[in-house]
Formats: C-alpha cells, structure tokens, sequence
C-alpha cells in the first residue's frame, strides 16, 4: 500500500513536516479544515467552536462512550487565506505539553488533486519527541475507531 | 533529505520485515539468511544492501565473512517514534478524502 501520508522529523529539530496528498480539488480539501460538522467527522472529536479568521479561536473537544471528556484542545488562529493558508496555535488542555505553532498550507495540484503540508514548530526537541511517542495518538486513535464504526453502522 | 520516509519505504517490503526478524536475535551471513528465502540470491543481496544503507541492519565481519544483525535502536525508533503518529494521520487524511468525495455542495447548502 503507498504511504500517502508522509513526516519530515529530523533528529534535533524542534519541527515537523506532515505532508499529504489527496484525490480532492483544492476547495474541497479546505473546506473540510473550516466546516466545523466536517472536521468533526474526519477528525473525530466534537468542534465546540471554530472561527475561521485572524484572531479567531477554536475548540475541540472528544469524550468516550460514556460521556467522560478524555481529550480537549483549543487556539487561536493567526493568518487565514481561503483555499491557500491558516496558521493557528493548538493546545492540548490539562496536559503537559505547551502550546504548538502550526502552519497549514493548501495547494493545488491538479483540478482533482491538492495538497496539505502541516509544519509543526514545537517548544523544544524534546517536547516534539515526548509528543510523538505520548499515548495521545492512541486516545485519538480510538475515537477515529469509534467513528468509524458509527459511519459503517450508517451504510 | 528525507531518511525516514526510506526507512518506512524499506519495511514496507514484506521479505525485508522477514529478513528483519530473522536477525532480530542473532548474527546471520547473507547466505544463511538467503537459505530462508525461495527469492533469488542477489535479490537477498539487494534487500540487505537496502536495509543496511537505511540504519537498519548492522554489520560485522568475522574472517571472510559479513555477519548481520538488526539495528535495535533503528528499528524501535520506526516502530514506536514517528509510525503510530504517522498512522494516526494516515487514517484522519483517508477519512477525510472520504468524506469529502461524497461531499454534496446542493445538499449541504440546504442544510444550512
């Protein structure tokens, strides 16, 4: 199976590179970042808020089947340029790690492809290492999991 | 430069993951590992020269000939570094194309 979904992390460096490309026009790739119903289905975890401009912020927030919160994460959005950029802040609330700087950029490949490049600048090398190695893939993981079964029982 | 991305690239192969577990454990000439395999040799040959050049196997030489062993070190930093953050994108990326091909702008606009 091709690796659609590539990272760029160099040893030492406090950054990342998450690039990918997609069978989707560049408009229908952006909208999915900025719909909050859509980002909710993708990204698995509820949009308590999502203002799509400068100085606007945004709120996210998963729970488990029982109701309990397990994850929240919140920022601000610094730069945001219709179907090109959004550059934003992201926070994950009462955990450890500070605040991440993330420059999203959108391009257009073809009519019917495009693609995201995500640059992560993170506090320090070591936050981005403990980051990638932290159970929060898991967590989030399992809510995509849980979506998933949701949209299956759906067909 | 992108080295890791060959790194996943050279365990994507599934004689490469084969051959990765058989040294797991022990120091193996290319010939014994090549007695694993129905593949022609030098095509052995040419999975070990992949997976030495990507960190992944180390190498020692004893007399005439080169020994290999798995970089342990390498390998746990495939498996339990960058991969499962990879693999969370991976599947956020494929929901989200495939939400987006059965996206209906008619629809949507009504709902609104």
């Amino acid at each position: 199976m091709e690796r659609k979904t590539k990272i760029n992390a160099e040893d030492g460096k406090q950054e990342l590179v998450i690039t990918r490309e997609f069978d989707l026009p560049l408009e229908l790739l952006f909208k999915a970042y900025v719909e909050p119903e859509i980002v909710e289905q993708w990204m698995g975890t509820k949009v308590l808020k999502l203002e799509n401009k400068k100085h606007g912020s945004y709120q996210f927030e998963t729970s488990d089947a029982q109701g309990n919160v397990v994850f929240r994460a919140n920022g601000v959005i610094h730069e945001f340029v219709t179907n090109r950029k959004i550059t934003r802040t992201f926070e994950m609330e009462n955990t450890p790690f500070p605040v991440q700087l993330e420059f999203f950029e959108f391009e257009k490949l073809t009519d019917d492809t495009s693609k995201l490049s995500m640059h992560i600048v993170f506090r320090s090398v070591e936050h981005r290492d403990q980051l990638l190695q932290m159970p929060f893939a898991q967590g989030i993981n399992m809510a995509h999991n849980r979506l998933q079964n949701i949209v299956s029982k759906l067909k | 430069m992108n080295l890791r991305r060959d790194v996943f690239q050279a365990i994507a192969d599934p004689t490469r993951r084969a051959i990765l577990l058989l040294v797991a454990a022990q120091w193996m000439t290319a010939g014994a590992i090549a007695s694993n395999f129905d593949t022609a040799r030098p095509t052995v040959s040419k999975h070990l020269q992949i997976l030495t050049e990507c960190e992944l196997l180390e190498q020692k030489q004893n007399g005439r000939e080169i020994y290999y062993h798995i970089n342990a070190k390498k390998m746990k930093e495939v498996a339990d570094f960058i991969e499962p953050f990879r693999k969370m994108w991976d599947d956020r990326f494929n929901k989200l194309e495939t939400i987006m091909k059965k996206y209906n702008p008619d629809s949507f606009r009504e709902e609104k």
